[in-house]
């Protein structure tokens, strides 16, 4: 019954500052939905789809089915879910995967978001509604060989012919790709702008093949682009866009996503470290009953607490359209290097179970290696807040 | 065709659960659930609306945070939430709480009565006998599969020894097994759709219970004593010497665990 004073809740260890009250019932909800999801159709055989390197379709189609792709963005029957939940939903699925988290954060994120805000009406009707039913799976092509962190460089070249385009070039390490129906494909025009286009699956002279012998990532499709000759119509174009600021702004909708999952993946490294400490005995006594082991998840339950913060606070910014992509680049630095030190510190914890894909732990520290270079590598980001802090521009070009 | 599902809020299954060594009740202090063959009750509900067309409606006797539990109901699908919660229901027996939900339910006059087979928590698997009892209608209990035709129901029972199909005119009351379905997760829009949808918290009077018949006043047994289960001590070492597995069989069989 009611009391005047409140006693303190009880720890918990993956919850350490008890940052739960900070979340509204709905909220929760979304996120104890996920999590179940993951607990009950991911963790069960993600270590066998990562050594086989795939990600079945059923479970594409499922994630569809619980309304994640483009849950954060709204009209065209799309949820219109918060930042927030949003937010939650990614680090729960990296907590799973960050190969699943990746699909989802692919669709919604880049390929829907690229559309959503740049595309025409009809674009939009055509296919948003069917994206985020998983009836069509997007991807975003932007990277290039030759132009990754410098996509300004990029080669892919659009010319006009009469009232078509017809697109040449290459993009490289695109997720999904293998298994997009629609590309949104980035390329430079004959009047040097930078424009987004629709290719659809099945057009002529357009291939995606799978890149092989990845060792990151492992439970997420990475594709190359090869566009020879593509000839599309004007209405394959999106309107919206015609210059770097097109695509750039996709990438910090994906990047926000990012700071919450690198939590998630950290999350359940923590999780795995700190039930194997307990029970693993050496030298007579639980490891968890040493020093060196302590130190070691104090320190991650620091990190992880500091992380969800930052990513709470993002969050709620992003909800009140007051967030600026240098605040993205600062949360993905930190809460990407905190996750990379989470999870291989648990490493080192679970001994030689540390390297093998019986447990969680190796898989999310080689997730991370990936996770570090996309949507913008670290150093991008650092130099991000570099500028942001000093006014200097220290990328290379003025 | 009107359905009602009939579900409790138990302790979260990453609880552990404890019972209060004073008041002999559970302590629900931690994170709430809905019951888990409750679940498959309201799936059932959902795909017999979606064929049959009607509605849904969720009934609950409990504390009024279970309504956060109702809730999940209402994301999967369902149309609306009732909860009846009043300080003076509390501790109530099977007796009580059958007296209350079937006079909620006499209230609602539904086609179809839907519990889930047994909480998780008190493991009663008796109160849709005591509500069916209560409302004079037809009972199926432990079914495995149910379809309804013209205005009759048909069951099939799930037995140690095969299976009974039983069938019943409605309205009527089933308490289902998990067998029956694998229920589905609440999509995002469902979730973000739920807090919109109609949830009624009514006190005994609102719901016309007598105050008498329910909670501690109402109830005609007591607890006495509660005592957390014996440490397990049914422990069996086997040291292979080629028959392990064969030994293992044996066990489970006599267990009756296979
Ligand atoms: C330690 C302890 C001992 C008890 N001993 C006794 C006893 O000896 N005799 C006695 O009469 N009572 C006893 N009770 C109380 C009794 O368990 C509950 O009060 C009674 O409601 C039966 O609930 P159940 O959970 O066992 O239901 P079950 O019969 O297991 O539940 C079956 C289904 O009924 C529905 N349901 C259950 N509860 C509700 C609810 N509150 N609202 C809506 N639907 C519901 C659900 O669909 C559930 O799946 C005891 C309780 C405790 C904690
Ligand atoms: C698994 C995976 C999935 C991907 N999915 C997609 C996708 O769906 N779509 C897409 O378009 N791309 C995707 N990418 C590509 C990713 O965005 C690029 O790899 C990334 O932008 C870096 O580009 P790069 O690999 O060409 O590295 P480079 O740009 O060549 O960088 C090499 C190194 O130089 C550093 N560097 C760059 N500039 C500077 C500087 N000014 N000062 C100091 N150091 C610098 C970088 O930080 C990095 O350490 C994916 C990558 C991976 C690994």
């Amino acid at each position: 019954m009611a009391t005047t004073t409140q006693a303190p809740t009880a720890l918990d260890p993956l919850d350490f500052l008890a940052l739960d009250v900070l979340l509204s019932d709905e909220e929760r909800a979304i996120r104890d939905t996920v999590r179940q999801f993951i607990r009950e159709r991911v963790l069960p055989d993600i270590g066998d789809w990562f050594e086989q390197g795939i990600l079945p379709r059923e479970v594409i189609q499922e994630l569809a089915g619980l309304g994640l792709f483009g849950m954060h963005l709204d009209g065209y029957g799309l949820p219109g879910a918060s930042a927030v939940a949003y937010g939650l939903t990614c680090l729960e699925l990296e907590a799973g995967d960050a190969g699943i988290r990746s699909t989802v954060s692919v669709q919604g994120s880049l390929a829907m978001f690229a559309i959503w805000k740049w595309g025409s009406d009809e674009q939009k009707e055509r296919w948003l509604p069917a994206m985020h039913r998983g009836e069509a799976i997007g991807c975003f092509g932007l990277t290039e060989p030759d132009a990754g962190s410098d996509p300004g460089t990029m080669r892919t070249h659009a010319r006009r012919d009469g009232s078509d385009w017809v697109l040449n070039g290459a993009k490289m390490w695109i997720t999904n790709g293998t298994i997009s129906d629609v590309a949104v494909v980035w390329a430079r025009t004959d009047a040097g702008e930078i424009r987004g286009f629709l290719v659809e699956k099945g057009t002529p002279g357009f291939s995606a093949p799978e890149i092989h012998k990845k060792i990151s990532l492992r439970a997420s499709v990475t594709s190359e682009l090869v566009l020879q000759d593509v000839r599309i119509p004007a209405d394959a174009m999106l309107p919206g866009a015609s210059t770097l600021r097109g695509p750039l702004s996709c990438l910090n909708e994906a990047r926000y996503g990012i700071v919450w999952g690198a939590v998630g993946a950290a999350r359940a490294c923590f999780d795995e470290a700190l039930s194997y400490a307990r029970e693993r005995i050496v030298f007579g006594k639980p490891i968890s009953a040493y020093q060196l082991t302590q130190q070691k998840l104090a320190e991650m339950a620091l990190e992880i607490s500091r992380g969800s913060l930052v990513a709470l606070h993002l969050g709620r910014m992003k909800d009140q359209g007051t967030l600026r992509p240098e605040q993205v680049s600062l949360g993905k630095m930190g809460n990407v290097r905190g996750a990379m030190e989470v999870c291989r510190s648990a490493r080192t914890i679970l001994g030689a179970n540390g390297v093998t894909l019986e447990y969680p732990v190796i898989r999310h520290v080689n997730n991370l290696e990936s996770v570090l270079t996309y949507e913008g590598t670290h150093e991008v980001h650092t130099l991000v807040v570099g500028q942001a802090l000093t006014g200097e521009n220290a990328f290379g070009r003025a | 065709m009107k359905i009602a599902v009939c579900v409790k809020q138990v302790p979260d299954a990453t609880v552990h659960k404890r019972l209060d060594p004073s008041t002999h009740r559970l302590d629900r202090s931690g994170e709430g659930a809905l019951n888990p063959t409750d679940l498959n009750a309201v799936e059932e509900a959902l795909r017999l609306r979606d064929a049959h067309g009607g509605e849904v409606a969720i009934l609950s006797l409990g504390p009024e945070r279970a309504m956060d539990s109702l809730r999940k109901a209402l994301a999967m699908g369902a149309d609306r939430a009732v909860l009846v919660s009043d300080a003076a229901a509390a501790g109530s027996d099977l007796v009580a709480t059958s007296h209350a939900l079937a006079t909620a339910l006499g209230r609602e006059e539904p086609d179809l009565v839907l519990f889930g087979q047994q909480s998780s928590d008190a493991d009663g698997a008796v109160l849709w006998a005591a509500v069916a009892d209560r409302l004079r209608r037809p009972m199926v209990s432990q079914v495995a599969e149910l379809t309804i035709e013209g205005g009759t129901l048909t069951g099939k029972r799930q037995t140690e020894f095969g299976y009974d199909v039983i069938s019943a005119p409605l309205p009527a009351v089933v308490a289902v097994s998990d067998a029956i379905n694998e229920p589905r997760y609440p999509s995002l829009k469902g979730i973000m759709g739920a807090k919109s949808k109609p949830q009624e918290t009514v006190s005994l009077a609102d719901a016309g219970i007598e105050a008498d018949r329910v909670g501690e006043a109402g109830s005609k047994t007591t607890v006495r004593a509660v005592a957390p289960p014996p440490a397990k001590s049914d422990q069996v070492k086997l040291e292979d010497d080629g028959s392990a597995a064969e030994k293992i069989v044996e066990y489970l069989a006599e267990k009756r665990l296979i």
